[in-house]
């Protein structure tokens, strides 16, 4: 096929692929953040997704909704206030909340790589970028031959376009760019199955960023690397990712391939996102936001936590948690409303 | 490269410290009012000529630099002496051929003098600071790893309390609990102990440094458990040690290869401020006292 395919297509085929492997299970997953005298934080409730192998899955929200802390216990990394309470994470099979530190450490970077939302601290200031990405190919790959190590650092840094002479560079001397590319660099070092990038562009002007996007693109479907996506940027969304979980102060709104979010939202929150968003092809189409605040995790709503937000919310919003209901193959929303209309 | 100009950088400012310095030091006993050769010698009965050969034989006959006795208005001298004949120039000459001169005070060479008490002060401080770097770095380590434990609570009082305890009280309760376990209690070694073979000498003034060195170690060691503590809690909780979990590094991979380093700066920076003041200190009381001696005999 030449040049870049649709999107439609593409995506419509690595969905319904059944040979695809699963890589990545979050079943039922909820996170309370716990400190003293004060009731326990839901700061993410009962979130599910799946992700195949070459997959890539948007992960959007409001700012506070528990994107971030979904992705860090992923790998337990939560600060000590943040607990797992209920769920379950399996990767190839294995249930990643249970399993003992060491052997979880087999799997982190090796299997299961992150990067991380604002990386401008998350290079050791001390040691040289090229040092570092090196510690992770020495630690995960000990067959890897000593002597090519320095030639695999610098060829990582080339394909986020840093030159080799950097390699020898603390991270101070480095742009905020320079380190979130090369905390993606260094992600990618152990050629791990699956990636967590938590807003991973956002420092990244836009030439830059295309590139990155084009680069997990097609890594994704050379390798196969599965792909967790955490963004603001629906557009970005549009473009690269195969499905879309939209999260609404800790639970989930809409989980749903990209077509169906983008042309079948069922959520009113999703619908109001989109709204909010500008879209290329109806230009003259005026900008909406979303009137309110999302919910303080101490003050949650007694119903559905947009229902204080909600345009169409009945009365039952307000006193009722809704359901996850599923709506199709690989649809998922929560919402009474929805629930009514089926 | 970067390390080589760094440490060219260094050197040449420790130069120019230790230039300053000695100059300082110089002056310091010429402006101050008093003569030591009258000062170290103290007898009033001494004939001035005795008291002139003392001048020449520590060379204070010599004008001080050329023309620095025109400044002080008091003693009015000529200008014309030769630079190279100052006591300055000699000070300097003789101090860069490792000649130290001798001692107003004991009479003796200065480099004897010094090097006996620095070797006692350096075995003592060097055993010392030894002992509660290492402890205070393990303490330290575990109370910052295990914080808000109650491993941390204890390492945090007991190092309180070791801080904060005064000295010479600390020295004296040892001094009690060393006297009930035979421990020598003072001296730097036993008398006679010169005549016993070389490892029981050392044996011996082991014996004798064991009560000083611990005082001096659990004083210090609080204090480089705190610091520690404090400095690798502010460093656990820094990003890059987010992404060393990440990586999947053990904890004790992660306090090795990223959080001890960092960590070390501000107690490295402590010891080598304690380590000055205790040699330093060391000398510059000794010097104190006898300069005040020098200037009570003039006034
Ligand atoms: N260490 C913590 N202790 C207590 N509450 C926390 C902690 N970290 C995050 N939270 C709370 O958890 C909620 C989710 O935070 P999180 O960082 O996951 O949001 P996010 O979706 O990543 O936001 P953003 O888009 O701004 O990055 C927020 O309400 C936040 O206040
Ligand atoms: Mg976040």
């Amino acid at each position: 096929m030449p040049g870049r395919p649709t999107v439609e297509k593409d995506r419509g085929e690595a969905q319904i692929n059944p040979t695809k492997r699963t890589v990545l299970e979050v079943q039922n997953l909820s996170i309370n953040y716990i400190s003293e005298g004060k009731p326990p934080a839901r700061a993410v409730e009962n979130v599910s997704f799946t992700l195949k192998e070459g997959e890539l899955i948007g992960l959007v929200g409001e700012s506070g909704c528990g994107k971030t802390t979904l992705m860090l216990s992923l790998l337990r990394l939560l600060p000590s206030a943040g607990q797992i309470v209920d769920g379950k994470v399996f990767f190839n099979g294995k249930d990643l909340t249970t399993i003992s530190e060491k052997e979880l450490n087999k799997i982190r970077w090796k299997e299961i790589s992150i990067v991380f939302q604002g990386a401008m601290n998350a290079l050791n200031p001390v040691r040289t970028v090229g040092d570092q990405i090196a510690e992770a190919i020495t630690k995960h790959m000990p067959d890897f031959p000593k002597d090519k190590i320095q030639g695999r650092v610098i060829e990582l840094l080339d394909l986020v376009g840093i030159a080799a002479d950097h390699k020898e560079h603390y991270p101070h001397q480095y742009s905020g760019g320079m380190r979130q590319r090369a905390m993606i660099a260094m992600a990618l070092a152990c050629n791990p199955q699956v990636i967590i990038a938590d807003e991973p562009t956002t420092a990244l002007d836009v030439m830059i960023q295309a590139q990155i996007l084009e680069l997990l693109d097609n890594l994704r479907k050379k390798l196969g690397l599965a792909i967790v996506f955490v963004t603001h940027d629906l557009g970005v969304v549009a473009e690269i990712c195969d499905k879309v979980l939209v999260m609404y102060g800790g639970v989930t709104a809409e989980y749903a391939d990209v077509d169906t979010i983008y042309n079948s939202a069922r959520h009113p929150y999703t619908q109001e996102l989109l709204k909010a968003f500008p879209d290329l092809t109806k230009p003259k189409k005026k900008l909406s936001s979303i009137p309110g605040y999302p919910p303080r995790l101490d003050a949650l709503p007694d119903g559905c936590r947009f229902a204080p937000r909600c345009p169409v919310a009945i009365a039952r919003c307000h006193t009722e948690q809704p359901m996850l209901h599923k709506l199709g193959d690989m649809h998922i929303a929560s919402c009474h409303l929805v629930e009514a209309s089926k | 490269m970067n390390r080589t100009r760094a440490l060219i950088k260094k050197i040449t400012w420790s130069i120019f410290t230790i230039l300053f310095v000695i100059v300082l030091n110089f002056f310091l006993f010429r402006v101050l009012p008093g003569d030591p050769a009258r000062a170290g010698i103290r007898d009033p009965r001494l004939k001035k000529e005795a008291v002139e050969m003392l001048r020449v034989r520590f060379g204070l006959d010599k004008q001080v630099i050329n023309c620095f006795e025109s400044l002080n208005p008091i003693k009015v001298g000529s200008c014309t002496v030769n630079p190279l004949d100052t006591q300055f120039f000699i000070y300097a000459r003789n101090l860069l051929q490792g000649e130290l001169g001798i001692s107003y005070h004991t009479n003796r060479p200065v480099a004897d003098v010094l090097a006996e008490r620095l070797w006692n002060t350096v075995l003592l401080i060097g055993a010392g600071q030894i002992l509660s770097i290492i402890i205070g770095v393990v303490f330290g380590v575990f109370a910052a790893w295990k914080a808000r434990t109650s491993i941390d609570y204890v390492a945090v009082i007991t190092s309180l309390m070791a801080w904060s305890l005064p000295t010479f009280w600390l020295a004296i309760i040892l001094l009690f609990w060393g006297s009930n376990n035979g421990l020598p209690l003072a001296g730097k070694a036993s008398p006679g102990s010169s005549a016993l073979p070389l490892l029981q000498q050392w044996v011996d003034i082991a014996r004798h440094m064991i009560l000083p060195t611990l005082t001096y170690t659990i004083v210090y060691m609080g204090e480089y458990t705190l610091i520690m503590r404090s400095s690798l809690m502010d460093v656990l909780s820094e990003d890059y040690i987010l992404t060393a979990k990440a990586k999947g590094l053990s904890t004790f991979q992660i306090l090795k290869d990223h959080a001890l380093k960092n960590a070390m700066l501000p107690l490295v920076t402590v010891i080598a401020i304690n380590l000055g003041f205790t040699v330093a200190g060391a000398i510059q009381i000794e010097a104190v006292i006898f300069l005040a001696r020098a200037g009570q005999r003039d006034f």
